[in-house]
Parts: C-alpha cells; structure tokens; sequence
C-alpha cells in the first residue's frame, strides 16, 4: 500500500513538473510567437488628426491581438520606385497598390499570393466579381484585397459655379453643356473652367482613357500579351477633338497644363479650378492634404455618350503583402487588413468602431464610394454609420443618384501604366501645339502601346 | 622627380634595364617594411580604397553586369546578351532624347558659356566692391538646385498673369506665356535655369585664373593703345585659354547628363520635347512598376558614358597644342 502510495506521490509529482515545464515552454513559446509587422499609414504630410486616428486604429488592433506588434510607416504608393524599394527590402509588410497595378505586380510575382488565405475569410464570396478580378492573376492566384473602389467624377466648384452664374445644383450632364459651362467659367471668373491633368507621368493617358470610355471607347482587346492596342479608335480622337476644342477655341482650360495627381487636387482646393476629372473617393485627400472648404465642393457623374459602350472608368485600391512575408507573418499581415480595411465593410461593430475614430478625429465620414461587396451589403454598411456622415451629402447628390445609373468599366488589363504613359505625350500636344495631328500621334502611341503590351512591360 | 626622368626610367625597365629598377624595394624584409612606414600607408589608403570600391568601383561593375541581364531586381537575372542595347537603339525616344540632349548642350554653350567669363572679366576689373560682386555671382550655387529648380518654376515661369516674367510682359500689353508648356519655348526656358544655377562655379574658376594673369601685359597693352576689348581679345583670352578649355570640356559633358531640370520641370514634357538622355534613362528605370526595364537603362548608361569618354578623349587630343596644361 505504502510502495502504491508513494508511486502514485511521484506520478502525481512528476505530472506536476511536467506540467510546470509544459506551461512554462507554452509561455515561452507564445513570447517567441510574437510577430512584429510593418504597415503603410498615412501619405506623407497627411494632418495631426488623421495621424491620430491612424494611431488610433493601431493601438486597438494590438489590445486586440497581443501577439501582433504593429509598425506603422508613412506610405504613398509610387510606381516609380516600388521595384527598387521592393529589391531593397523596403517596403512594409502589408501596403497598397491601386487597381491600375496589381496585377501586373501578381502576374510577376512581386507581390505574395494570398489565395489560401482570402479563401478562408467568410465574406470571401460576397466580393463583385468584377472587384476581386482585379486581384487575380491570370492564373487565377488572389495576390491581393479590394478594399476600396471608385468611379472617375467629375468634381466641381460650386463657388465658381455661382459667380459665373450657373446653377451648382445643376452639374453638366453632356460633354456639350460641360464644354459650354467651362468656357462660362471661364470668361466670367478667370479661373479655368475645366482642367485636366497632363503630366508625363501616365496621368495625361489615364484622365484621357477616362474621357473616351465616356464616349464609348475602348483602348485594348484582348487579355495579356495577346492584347492588341486600340488607341487610335474614334472615340479617343472624338475625346482629343474635345480637349482642342476646349484648350484653343474656348480658351476655357486655364493656363497649366502639366497638372499632375496632388497638383491638380491642389490647385481645385484653391479655387483655380471649376470643373475636373479624378476619382470619386479624393474628398478625403481634399480635405486631408489640400485644405479644401467643404462649402465650394461639388462632385458629379462624368457625362455619358448615349451609346451601349459608353461608360465610366473605375478604380479603386487593394492591399498587398511583400512577396517575402511567410508563416506568422503572413497571418498576422492578414489580420490587419481584415481589421483595418476589410471589418468595417461587413461587420457593424467593426464599421461603428472605426467610423467613431474617425468622427473624433474630425476626419470624412461618408466620401462617395463604390461597392466592393454587392450592392446590398453596401447599402447596409452604409445605413450603419448614416447617423455619423459628416461630408457634405446634398452638395454629392448629383454624383450618388447618378453613378449606379452609369456602366463602370475597368481599366485595361494588360500593360496599363504603360499604355497610359503612351498616351501621355499625345495629350500633351493636343494641349500645347495648335496644331497637333492627333491621327499621327495617336497611330505612333498605339505602336509604342503594342509593343509595351506584347513585351509584358 | 620631373617628367624627363621618370619616362627614361619607364624606357629603361622596359628594355629589362635591371639597373634601372628601384631595387630598394627587393631589399625590404616584412618586418622592414612596416618599419619604414609601409603598412601605415597602406591602413590609411584603406578606407578610401574600401569606400570606393563599395560605392564607385562595383557599381560601375555592376551597371556593366546589368546592362547584358534582363531583370526585375527580384527574380533571378537571366542573360541577355545585346538584347538591351538593340531595344535602346531602335526605341524613337532613343533618337528624341539624343536630339534633344544636343539642343540642350548647344543652348547651353551658346549662353552658359561666355556668361560666366563676361562676368568674370567685368567682376576682376572693377574696382570696389569686387567681393560682393563675386558672392552675388556665386549665390545661385549655394542655392540646393531642387529649390531652384521650383524657385523657376513656380516664381518665373508661372503660365499664368500672375507669374513674374509674365507680370512684367504685361506691363507692355505682352503675354502670359506658357514658359514650360510650349514645345519651343520649354528646353530655352531650362537652359536659362540651368544657366544662372550653375555659371556661379565658373565664374569663380575665371577669377582665380585672371588672379594669376601677368598685370604687366595689361600695362605693355595698354602703352601700344589697346582698349578694353582689344586687352580682353589679346591678352585675357589667350592667358585663359587652357582653363577656358577644360570648362568648355566640362560643361559638355555635364550637359549631357543634364537630368535635374528637364525631371523636375516638364518630367520630358511637353510631348518629348525635354525628353534627355538620362531622363530616358530614369525612365526605364523607374518608368514601369514591376521594374522590368534596369537592364536597358544601365545599357543607355553605358552608351552615354563611352561617348563621353571617346569624347573627352578626342577633345584632349584636338586641343593639345591649344592647351596651356
């Protein structure tokens, strides 16, 4: 009994050490399982209240998951220099790209798959398929997340729009009246009427793509390297007849013509500009990073040809993994962007959280955006934070009851920066030489294109 | 020792004159050799032999390397043989670029040039204030050339009414001009920045060089009648014209490898007619996300720094006799 007893001590004795030894190499194991992940913030200069509910947002993500430390690094994407900060290591572990890049990042791998990952997430299958194919590969390989979609506007000054007497309720709702409201504007603020960008940086060839989708154009058929360009069809020569028109015998365009992404912003929150072409969703850079006053803000859908191809250009944004995040890393670059930019659109807690940051940060509740997910879950997230909006909504009402009304398009598939950065000095001399042969320039950037497109570049 | 000398010595080792050879060297044991001071040279000349190696040598061996591979920095390179050069050559931006590279260095020669040694003969021949004038022309230097750069752009060459060239065109009923924004006006417009950014330098180099000037020739010249101009044309010029040489060979080259003005300015705008060599270069470099054109932008580099040295090659050889170097 005694010899049963004391066998029975030294078992319990030993399952009690072992136990101590097992808990104490768990403990040390789940510290040696914390994984540090950088994150691309805030662009450069964004203010002190966005910073915070940046930082805001960080410090909730980490009581949430405390085995994740989060770095957060100012960020703005840059496809000058991103295959050399990518070569060089330095770029964060999770970042985004916007949809004129990333497949084309996927397709070279510069970017990690993210198939299995995405998969597994429950609203997996709520994504517009048209959304998550902007972040599939060829192949079929998921290399990123959709966050956040757009559709090119047309954003206007409605403080321009009064002094030239013209009604800022009452957008343009045909290229014929905007070209006729640019030149008003023009004649009676000296301000430009109409602006568009035109720097050698694929902005011109963008903006320009934009306008002969409105027209019904298309720049490529075809998918991949197989694509053949179409530049020169009659719709982009129809849309750089417009700008002539606009630039030489209206003389309603202003006097810069070399507008780039910020300067263009910049230069319509200053009041230099009365009518413009960029995305639906820069209130916030506007409002962030350009100081605008919310009162002289007007944002409209783009006119649209009435024909069956006519449509407008969509964009949007996508977060992205370094192609060298692997194993923990990987799950926990995961888990901040379903925190960060995924939760908000699915799950009214997460959305209410995030939209009081934002609200207690002074930052834009409400920019005009477009559905990620279907139209349904869209409207519901946004019946979510209605009672928190702040952007001036009636002064949007032009654009959000006309935008589901418009075809959106995506932007050419293959070799798009560098089918844009063809177009770029047509644009440029349509808007400084009077006569610029717009059939020649557009027949040479059309061979330029081609070859970028069969090259893979 | 002079120059005579050491090109017998030369001669001598290579005829396997063994007398000739300093064979004090061959006498030094290890130990005699740290002693006299060897090794204490050679860990001196260390960090700059491993600085350069780091930053300029292997570099250069690199971009060579880069200029046969088609890479994207992050797959493995695969060779390409000439493959980057014939896509350089055949590209039409290839011949713009060079084009406009030559209408940029001749601009500047036209202008940038005789200005620097305008000012350098008027600021030596004054008679007070000879420092002032010489810092004020030196100032654009000191200046970091992107504020410049941007002082031009947004100050001087605003398109609008409100820019400074075109407020003061206005005043005679002329104007605005888009400075920048005209094919025929741009390029002009960066050599005349480019110009006041740099002339500074220059200016400084012809004073010290007018420093040294023999005053008598100025006094004999002036007893045989001559007048300014004639004391410029026969005496300052042909006194200069070793260093008025190697400027005019320097400012080619720079010329070439202009990047700053056209890249901040116009980004090779509008349609190609800044468009340079080496902004043709960053282009391909950095022009495409996924990186895929390094490999013919270390080719045009390549190019344009062989032409420069066939170049400054051929420049040394013309101008021998002319040199006073």
């Amino acid at each position: 009994m005694k010899s049963i007893f004391r066998a029975m001590t030294l078992a319990v004795v030993v399952s009690a050490l072992l136990l101590v030894v097992g808990a104490g190499s768990l403990a040390t194991a789940g510290q040696r399982a914390k994984v540090t992940i950088s994150v691309a913030a805030l662009r450069p200069g964004s203010s002190d209240e966005a910073q915070k509910q940046f930082n805001d947002n960080v410090a909730l993500f980490e009581k949430q998951h405390p085995n994740i430390d989060v770095k957060a690094v100012d960020y703005a994407w840059d496809g000058a220099t991103f295959a050399a900060q990518l070569a060089a290591g330095r770029l964060p572990s999770v970042f985004t790209v916007p949809f004129t890049d990333a497949r084309t990042l996927g397709e070279h791998r510069q970017v990690a798959d993210l198939t299995a990952a995405v998969k597994k997430w429950p609203y997996y299958k709520k994504f517009q398929k048209t959304i998550i194919a902007e972040a599939t590969t060829g192949k079929g390989r998921i290399i990123g997340v959709p966050y956040a979609a757009y559709a090119q506007a047309l954003h206007y000054n409605r403080q321009l729009f009064r002094q030239a007497g013209l009604n800022p309720n009452k957008p343009p709702t045909t290229w014929a009246q905007l070209r006729k409201d640019a030149k008003q504007i023009a004649r009676r603020t000296g301000q430009a009427g109409y602006a568009q960008m035109g720097l050698n940086d694929n902005t011109a060839g963008w903006i320009l793509t934009t306008v002969a989708y409105t027209l019904g154009g298309r720049m490529e058929a075809g998918r991949g390297t197989a694509a053949t360009a179409t530049l020169n069809n009659k719709y982009t020569v129809q849309a750089l007849q417009l700008l002539k028109q606009m630039r030489w015998t209206d003389n309603s365009m202003g006097s810069t013509y070399d507008y780039t992404w910020p300067t263009i912003n910049q230069a319509f929150a200053a009041g230099k500009i009365g009518m413009f072409i960029n995305g639906s969703d820069i209130y916030t850079f506007l409002v962030q990073a350009a100081n605008l006053d919310p009162k002289i803000y007007g944002i409209a859908p783009i006119p649209v040809a009435k024909n069956k191809t006519a449509g407008v250009l969509g964009g949007g944004s996508i977060a992205v993994v370094r192609p060298d995040t692997k194993g923990a890393k990987l799950d926990a670059a995961m888990k901040w962007i379903d925190f960060f930019y995924m939760e908000k659109l699915v799950k009214k807690t997460a959305a209410l959280r995030d939209t009081r940051i934002l609200v207690a940060n002074k930052q834009p509740v409400g920019v005009p955006a477009f559905p990620i997910f279907n139209k349904k879950q869209f409207d519901l997230a946004n019946s979510w934070i209605k009672p928190y909006v702040n952007v001036p909504l009636s002064q949007m009402n032009p654009f959000l009851k006309g935008i589901f009304k418009q075809n959106l398009y995506p932007e050419p598939g293959a070799s798009t920066q560098s089918l844009y950065h063809a177009l770029d000095p047509v644009v440029q001399a349509v808007f400084t030489d009077k006569n610029a042969n717009i059939s020649s320039l557009l027949a040479q950037a059309n061979d330029v294109a081609q070859k970028a497109i069969r090259e893979g570049k | 020792m002079d120059a005579v000398s050491a090109a017998a010595r030369e001669v001598a080792v290579e005829h396997g004159n063994l007398a000739a050879r300093p064979r004090w060297r061959d006498r030094l044991s290890p130990v005699q050799w740290v002693r006299s001071g060897g090794l204490a040279a050679l860990l001196f000349a260390l960090p700059m032999l491993l600085i350069f190696t780091a930053f300029s040598w292997y570099p250069i061996v690199r971009l060579v390397v880069l200029s046969f591979e088609h890479t994207n920095l992050v797959d493995p390179p695969t060779w390409a043989g000439l493959d980057n050069f014939r896509e350089v050559i055949h590209d039409p931006l290839f011949a713009t670029a060079v084009k406009n590279t030559a209408y940029f260095a001749g601009l500047a020669l036209l202008f940038g040039y005789p200005i620097p040694l305008v000012m350098a003969v008027l600021i030596s021949e004054s008679r007070r204030f000879r420092g002032l004038y010489s810092a004020l022309a030196y100032l654009p230097v000191v200046i970091p050339p992107v504020v410049g750069v941007l002082l031009w752009k947004y100050v001087f060459y605003e398109p609008s009414s409100v820019g400074l060239f075109n407020t003061i065109l206005g005043w005679v009923h002329l104007g605005p001009y888009g400075w920048l924004q005209s094919p025929g006006t741009a390029m002009p417009a960066l050599v005349v920045e480019a110009t006041w950014a740099n002339a500074g330098t220059t200016v400084i180099i012809y004073l010290a060089a007018l420093l040294v000037v023999d005053r008598d020739l100025y006094d004999a010249a002036s007893v045989d009648g001559a007048g300014l101009w004639r004391k410029i044309w026969h005496v300052t010029l042909p006194q200069l014209r070793g260093v008025l040489l190697v400027t005019l060979m320097l400012q080619i080259i720079a010329t070439a490898q202009v990047f700053l003005e056209p890249y901040l300015f116009t980004s090779g705008g509008p349609a190609n007619s800044t468009l340079t060599v080496l902004l043709l270069v960053y282009q391909y470099a950095f022009g495409n996300s996924v990186g895929v054109g390094f490999g013919q932008a270390a080719a045009l580099s390549l190019m344009l720094a062989a032409f420069l040295a066939v170049f400054a090659l051929v420049f040394l050889r013309a101008t021998r006799s002319w040199s006073t170097t």
